[in-house]
């Protein structure tokens, strides 16, 4: 298995030129206020517009640390490599002969001469803590260490079956498989009707799609008998998680009853939705979790109707109320913030009620090309048509991934087929659905922020 | 009889980015490599600063035999390249046995040309391209007090400074009009003469050496104009050419290299080159050149690896352009692309004398950049290659591409390849 590693991402969309990157990176790597010293450089590209335009004004000139760097296959001296276990390009300065070969090699700017000491001078990542990141007050840098999860994930052990069977380019056999991994192999799962157990959780012929105990209950009766499972199991001395993979349809219409139940009464168990937004796997019928406008099969686009009429239910609003252990809201395209969630509801899980809500788009039932799923996921991320946030009973409610300025949710709509009848008068209804349920959840937001 | 799937011929920069190359498509075909050098893997280039001292010998090594193991390289050295018979698949070596390979290279890479001087084989000298030379350069450095070196290249002017540092009166011979002729134009050869002479060195460009003889305290030269010149150190660094001999015989063609396609193959079936030993398409001429250098040997043999393992992701060879970098007392000169300036095209040049700070760029008839040298002046050349070789239009950019080549290229690179 090869290594991820972690970068410094850059978003010229973000970037407003202030240069205080450079001044800390000048400050830190060389006690200088010389910015030109900075191994991060700006660049203004107003000036040198070449066809076709770029957005941003400033652009970047820093190592990538590539993974196939040209840098060190041209360097006589041996004096520069891939550090396999950081992911940086080392510069070994005692090996370093300073014949400049390596800026012949970089064609990204990335290795350059630093007039001062007269030696190439290039970025190491601050030993995994850039001192540039922090700097930033706009966010255009980031330092992206999302690499930390596929390097642990990898090495645990993937409870699935191999070959399950989902749409092409749906991510929720991914979420599946990445939830399993991380809850681990001391795990009941539950797995209701629904596109879960359709892809094989629950097997064929007698054999379970898992290698940790699983049952299949029905939609209604998902979280009564999670609940009696881990009461069991606590009653005879083991530690297990108590989890279920649940669809939106089961959780917020017919299994309401008893995921309610088991909510209010907080038994400690993980109860996991991967909302798609409907019954997907039996015909994509419309659920309460379908938005306004979205063609089902039971709310067809004709004469009379133009896609659902009602509004969604939010759900993951509604188990806040149960003042659970834990309640949040995830996103398959924002895994790093997923994973954080994952672990905390886990601990939750061991106290009382926690609730993870999961938006997943669903290939087939949504209607878009079956590479586009993590770009739809976040779409409705970047655009709030859905919020990323995570509820304590202690600390509140807080946005995760906070969006400062997010994309019409045109944007959103028009990546799909199902929203393709929309009338103007029904993408201004969303619009301002999406601002009212935004406003709705940030008021509670705020009310945590003020205690 | 040893066979193998990839049979690599040399040791140093082409041969080991093929290696890297193979293995990203084929992680298991057998790979073995000869080379004539009884060392690991080592670069020709370093060998100037192990001469000053710079570096040592044991810390120039590119690989070890690690690298080999966790590759699977059966790595022989010491073991040289003697003849071909491509027909049969099969390599004959220096000690007699044979190899059978289902696919060669050939990045045997460049040896001194020794020119043919009257009396050249009755006196002891210098050349500089083995890691055993580099040594026993800085062995005979030590109690020089008079050096020449023969050849103005940037071989024999990194080693020609080495001398005058060690205490030696260095004496340098050129048979052109200029220093580094090919590396840089005249202003930038103006600037390393100066920089020589303030260093005590002297400088007999324009000149040819006609008779060598075996002096009081080693060899006496004899110039074109009847000048003697004692040396109690020869370095001859004239230039490097491929020696072929091992492919007499084979049907490989060569004209002053082994004559590669755009794939680096040869005109023989299964048989590819590349680095110092291959003759491929330049980039501006488009004729097949020699360009010796480090960058494009690595660029050669990684094409020549993927086109090898049968990687799809192989990509035509752009074309050799010049690239170099050059330190001289000091001050750093860099040179990217063609000094000549192409018809239609036009030159400019700045020079600072207060810095000494000298910029030449080149530009064509399309405002395209051909080539860009400096003197102290930093540029990112990795940059300036890709404006070259994208043929990127400067047009209105080029007053300011001028004036700031850091920064413009910069901006230039963020927004074209970012």
């Amino acid at each position: 298995m090869g290594q991820a590693y972690s970068t410094i991402a850059f978003d010229p969309a973000k970037c407003d030129g202030c240069g205080k990157c450079m001044t800390a990176c000048a400050s830190v790597k060389f006690d200088s206020t010389d910015t030109t010293r900075s191994l991060i450089q700006i660049v203004r590209s107003g000036g040198a517009r070449i066809e076709p335009p770029r957005p941003g004004e400033f652009e970047l000139a820093l190592c990538r640390q590539c993974a196939d760097p040209k840098c060190v296959t041209v360097c006589p001296a041996g004096a520069l490599g891939k550090n396999g276990a950081t992911g940086v390009i080392d510069w070994d300065a005692s090996k370093c002969v300073d014949c400049l070969l390596c800026t012949i090699g970089c064609t990204y700017a990335g290795i350059a001469l630093d007039e001062h000491s007269g030696r190439v001078s290039k970025c190491d990542t601050c030993e995994g803590k850039p001192a540039c990141v922090p700097a930033c007050p706009t966010g255009a840098l980031r330092h992206v260490t999302t690499a930390r999860i596929y390097n642990e994930v990898g090495s645990w052990e993937d409870l699935f079956a191999p070959g399950l069977a989902g749409c092409q380019g749906c991510n929720t056999e991914l979420l599946m498989r990445h939830a399993l991994r991380r809850v681990g192999p001391d795990t009941v799962l539950a797995t209701p009707p629904g596109c879960v157990p359709g892809m094989g959780s629950v097997g064929f012929n007698g054999t379970t799609g898992t290698k940790v105990p699983v049952f299949h209950p029905l939609l209604t009766n998902t979280a009564a008998m999670l609940a009696g499972v881990k009461r069991q199991y606590e009653r005879v001395g083991r530690k297990v998680t108590a989890m279920a993979i649940a669809g939106d349809g089961g959780a917020s219409d017919v299994g309401f009853q008893s995921l309610s139940g088991a909510a209010e009464r907080g038994e400690r168990i993980l109860f996991m939705v991967v909302d798609n937004e409907g019954y997907m796997n039996t015909g994509m019928q419309r659920s309460s979790c379908t938005p306004y406008g979205a063609w089902t099969s039971t709310t067809p686009v004709g004469e009379h109707t133009r896609g659902k009429s009602q509004d969604a239910k939010n759900l993951p609003m509604i188990m806040i109320n149960h003042r659970c252990e834990y309640v949040a809201t995830a996103s398959t395209a924002y895994m790093e913030d997923l994973y954080e969630k994952l672990d905390k509801a886990l601990a939750a899980s061991e106290r009382g009620f926690a609730y993870l809500h999961v938006y997943s788009p669903c290939t087939t039932g949504w209607r878009f090309q079956s590479a586009l799923n993590i770009e739809v996921a976040r779409k409705a991320v970047e655009s709030n048509f859905v919020t990323l946030w995570e509820y304590t009973p202690e600390s509140g409610l807080h946005f995760t991934r906070p969006v400062d300025k997010p994309l019409p949710v045109t944007d959103y709509l028009e990546a799909m087929g199902r929203f393709r009848h929309l009338s103007p008068e029904q993408v201004e209804h969303i619009q301002k659905k999406v601002t009212e349920n935004l406003r709705f959840v940030r008021k509670i937001a705020e009310q945590a922020d003020e205690q | 009889m040893h066979t193998t799937d990839y049979l690599i011929a040399g040791s140093s920069h082409a041969a080991l980015e093929a290696i890297n190359a193979i293995r990203m498509h084929d992680g298991e075909g057998s790979i073995t490599v000869v080379t004539r050098d009884p060392h690991r893997p080592y670069s020709p280039t370093v060998l100037p600063y192990v001469v000053s001292g710079r570096s040592t010998p044991e810390r120039v090594y590119l690989r070890d035999d690690a690298f080999f193991t966790l590759n699977k390289v059966d790595y022989r050295s010491g073991c040289a390249l003697a003849g071909l018979d491509p027909a049969a698949h099969q390599a004959r070596l220096a000690d007699g046995s044979t190899i059978g390979y289902r696919k060669l290279l050939l990045a045997t890479g460049a040896s001194p040309v020794v020119p043919p001087i009257p009396g050249i084989d009755r006196v002891d000298y210098h050349v500089l391209r083995t890691l055993d030379d580099a040594t026993r350069l800085r062995a005979a450095m030590a109690g020089s007090k008079n050096a020449v070196v023969l050849g103005a290249g940037l071989v024999g002017m990194h080693a020609a400074e080495n001398l005058v540092k060690a205490g030696a009166s260095v004496t340098i011979v050129e048979m052109s009009k200029q220093l580094t002729s090919g590396y840089f134009d005249e202003v930038a050869a103006g600037m390393i003469e100066q920089a020589f002479l303030g260093n005590g060195a002297k400088i007999r460009t324009g000149h040819r050496v006609v008779g060598l003889e075996p002096g009081p305290e080693g060899a006496t030269l004899q110039l074109d104009n009847g000048d003697t010149i004692p040396a109690d150190l020869l370095l001859v660094a004239v230039g490097v050419r491929p020696e072929l001999g091992y492919l007499d015989g084979s049907g490989v063609a060569t004209e002053r290299g082994i004559l590669v396609d755009d794939a680096m193959r040869t005109s023989v079936e299964d048989v590819w080159a590349a680095g110092d030993c291959a003759q491929a398409r330049g980039f501006f001429t488009g004729t097949p050149v020699m360009n010796a250098i480090l960058p494009d040997a690595t660029v050669q043999g990684r094409i020549a690896g993927m086109a090898m393992a049968g990687d799809p992701g192989v990509k035509p060879y752009p074309g050799g352009v010049p690239l170099n970098t050059y330190h001289f007392f000091g001050r750093h000169a860099i040179s990217v692309g063609s000094a000549a300036v192409p018809e239609g095209g036009r030159a400019q040049v700045r020079f600072d004398a207060a810095s000494g700070r000298y910029l030449r760029a080149v530009f064509d008839r399309d405002e395209r950049l051909t080539g860009i040298f400096g003197v102290n002046e930093f540029f990112d050349a990795g940059v300036m290659a890709q404006l070259i070789l994208r043929r990127t239009d400067l047009g209105p950019l080029r007053e300011r591409f001028f004036a700031q080549p850091l920064a413009t290229g910069r901006e230039l690179m963020s927004q074209l390849w970012r």
